[in-house]
């Protein structure tokens, strides 16, 4: 099945995916190599024993040369967020200069596309490109590496501090329709930097598509990043997305990840908190119906000591849909006094709603304090009646309480306006109240 | 304005109220007191409407209508409160937002308009002083780690703003301190009039200083042992349960 890509990659080599410096070719061709050995993961790798991607293997995505876009300002407006934040906006993978702004940053803070970056600092971006995630084990990784497109290079200079969000929006529409996308991100913070990243994928219609993304993301000591990532893909669409992050000393990673669209959707956030006192905070929160299936997967690994990770995903599960929560602690054994704590939570609206839950903890040093926890559930029964109680009547009262379920952790949105963006998409989805 | 006649209840297969009959009129304060596990909030829940009750024989009559016909939430639109002995924690629902929804929700059923989140911050303001609560409160959730006088406080307040016809206290003295009591107290009083009736639930007789009940009733065994004037409370005080339970019953 990875061997039907493979005249797809030879044409791409041949016109303009073997441009850049010439280093990158050959990344792509070792990518690619490593692709067709590993295959797409079956059900039998412990990683997806949940998730079969069996739908995206049993086809083969095109690469889509699209034209440049027809949407306008007032057609992306709703998933622009905040207009007022630098963006780079791309629809179908490719960037949309006149729907973009990106140029009013301080003049040290590097903020490009892909191909920008290789052109004019080539050398800095190979130090960088691929060194965090790794494909020697990750077939959809090396498919991205080996097909990358225009993707997103920011480079925060030490001691910096962006404070305003810096989104990058992808938008699929109808002339995606059988197409992938492998967009890439590269986030290098030097030490003491801070930046807020906001990626959003949004599908707008039918379209049955590919979204194969991968980030890399470079915490330097005592910096800071934060890092949104909002899944709005189409219904029909399938999304796979990693992020690996290295974090140094005093450093903190703070993820939040939101999962509403996509038929199928795998989201990885993998960190590796290299230097003393980093700490790791990932969040998500899926919401699923029908035949959705969301499978998220964290893994950090405590290599230093004194690190602190804190995790929470929240599910909320209607239809017939499936969710799969896989959180990955590793602690080594130089990690003494690690403090981590992880915890999942999954409502299910439905009888025939599913969750699959694994954490796996390894621990290898003494001194450390872990707890994992993971709750499924229905509405609970006595906060339904004490609602009732109050004249708040059966829907209504289940509405809210859906809604409160996605709070608890919606309220780890530290950006105001992201935050009331999903408070209220998510109200709107479970009640006919009014949120204000 | 309620009428209860020969009410039994089980639950989990189990027959907690084994015939209860109590008549409450407009203008009214009754107390009921009795055991711990003699059934008082077991009858408290079943007035509000809690699903985990199955009334096997025995009606009740509010307002000219039967109420165990009714879903908690009508009964709670046709003015029936329950302050509840362990008030429900709802994280991620601010106290602000519930009270408000919970306000409106009575107001459309009653065929009036709602109001805005400003009209309501007013509202709010007055009733937040009669139970001398701090304004910060609204911002949380409902009663998500309230202390145990801060939750029964939140109970008058939601009760204050709902301005029920019939209210039931169940314990709402447990666990206060004397200011708390004294405030909550006069919360209720303040909020008594000639049309509404309270039942309160209590234990302790020093909360019926505050609120003078017309009528005190011992439950005790899923019955009404006995019942009688304000005189009874201090009975009780003084004497316990003991001299009134037969026996036979035990
Ligand atoms: N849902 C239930 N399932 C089974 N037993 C129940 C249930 N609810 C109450 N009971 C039992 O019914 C009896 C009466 O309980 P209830 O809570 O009404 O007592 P109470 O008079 O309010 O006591 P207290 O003074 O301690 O508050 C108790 O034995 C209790 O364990
Ligand atoms: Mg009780």
């Amino acid at each position: 099945m990875t061997e039907s890509y493979r005249d797809q990659f030879a044409a791409n080599a041949a016109n303009g995916g073997g441009e850049g410096p010439t280093w990158l070719p050959a990344l792509r061709a070792q990518a690619f190599e490593r692709f067709t050995a590993l295959g797409f993961p079956t059900t039998r790798d412990e990683d997806w024993h949940f998730t079969s991607v069996t739908p995206i293997a049993e086809r083969t995505f095109k690469a889509v040369k699209s034209a440049p876009t027809t949407l306008t300002l007032t057609d992306i407006a709703p998933w622009l967020v905040n207009e007022s934040w630098q963006r780079l906006v791309f629809v179908n993978g490719r960037l949309e200069p006149l729907l973009s702004h990106f140029s009013e940053l301080p003049a040290a803070v590097q903020l490009s596309t892909l191909s920008d970056a290789l052109r004019e600092e080539p050398e800095w971006v190979k130090q960088h490109l691929g060194t965090l995630a790794g494909f020697d084990r990750a077939a959809f990784t090396a498919l991205n590496t080996a097909f990358m497109q225009d993707g997103v290079v920011v480079r925060i200079p030490e001691g910096e501090c962006v404070e305003v969000p810096l989104h990058i929006l992808h938008i699929s529409d109808a002339h995606a329709a059988g197409a992938a996308v492998h967009p890439r991100l590269l986030v290098v913070a030097e030490a003491q930097s801070q930046v807020v990243l906001v990626e959003s994928y949004v599908g707008l219609g039918q379209a049955s598509y590919l979204v194969n993304t991968v980030a890399e993301v470079s915490v330097g000591d005592g910096a800071r990043v934060d890092h949104y990532k909002i899944q709005r893909d189409g219904i029909e669409a399938f999304h796979v997305s990693t992020v690996q992050v290295t974090q140094g000393r005093d450093s903190i990673y703070h993820s939040f990840s939101y999962a509403a669209g996509a038929a199928l959707s795998r989201t990885n956030v993998y960190t590796k908190l290299l230097g003393t006192g980093g700490e790791a905070r990932l969040n998500g929160l899926y919401i699923l119906d029908g035949t959705q299936h969301a499978d998220h997967q964290t893994f950090v690994e405590h290599l230093a000591e004194s690190c602190a990770s804190r995790e929470l995903y929240i599910g909320i599960l209607d239809g017939s849909s499936h969710g799969v929560f896989n959180g990955k602690v590793y602690v080594d054994p130089i990690a003494q006094k690690t403090d981590g704590k992880q915890t999942n939570k999954a409502l299910l609206l439905s009888d025939k709603a599913r969750i699959d839950t694994k954490p796996q903890l390894e621990i290898f040093a003494d001194d450390v304090k872990c707890t994992h926890g993971a709750t499924i559930g229905k509405l609970d029964e006595q906060a339904l009646f004490y609602l009732k109680s109050r004249g708040i009547g059966g829907e209504n009262a289940r509405a809210l309480l859906t809604y409160a379920f996605a709070a608890q952790v919606l309220e780890t949105i530290e950006i105001d306006s992201l935050r009331l963006l999903l408070e209220r998409a998510i109200f709107a989805r479970f009640t006919n109240l009014a949120l204000e | 304005m309620l009428k209860i006649t020969d009410l039994h209840a089980s639950a989990s297969d189990k027959e907690i109220l084994k015939g209860i009959s109590l008549t409450v009129n407009a203008g009214e304060v009754h107390a009921i007191m009795g055991p711990n596990g003699s059934g008082k909030s077991t009858l408290a829940q079943i007035i509000a409407g809690h699903p985990g009750y199955e009334v096997t024989s025995g009606t009740i009559e509010y307002d000219g209508k039967d109420l165990l016909d009714m879903e908690a939430e009508e009964r709670a639109q046709a003015g029936v409160f329950l302050a509840f002995q362990y008030p429900v924690e709802i994280p991620g629902v601010t106290n602000a937002y519930f009270l408000r929804a919970a306000f409106n929700e009575l107001r459309k059923a009653r065929g009036e308009e709602e109001v805005d989140p400003m009209e309501f911050l007013d509202i709010m303001e007055e009733k937040l002083k009669l139970v001398e609560m701090d304004a910060t409160m609204m911002q949380r959730s409902v009663n998500a780690g309230f202390s145990g006088g801060e939750k029964k406080r939140n109970e008058i307040l939601q009760m204050a703003v709902l301005a029920p016809k019939l209210a039931v206290l169940d314990e709402t003295d447990s666990g206060l301190d004397i200011d708390a009591l004294r405030i909550v107290a006069g919360g209720v009083n303040a909020l008594k009039r000639p049309d509404n009736a309270t039942i309160v639930v209590t234990h302790y007789q020093r909360l019926l200083n505050y609120i003078v009940p017309d009528f005190v009733h011992v439950l005790a065994g899923g019955r009404i042992i006995r019942s009688g004037g304000k005189e009874l409370a201090h009975e009780l005080e003084a004497k316990g349960y003991d001299w009134l339970l037969e026996p036979v019953s035990v």
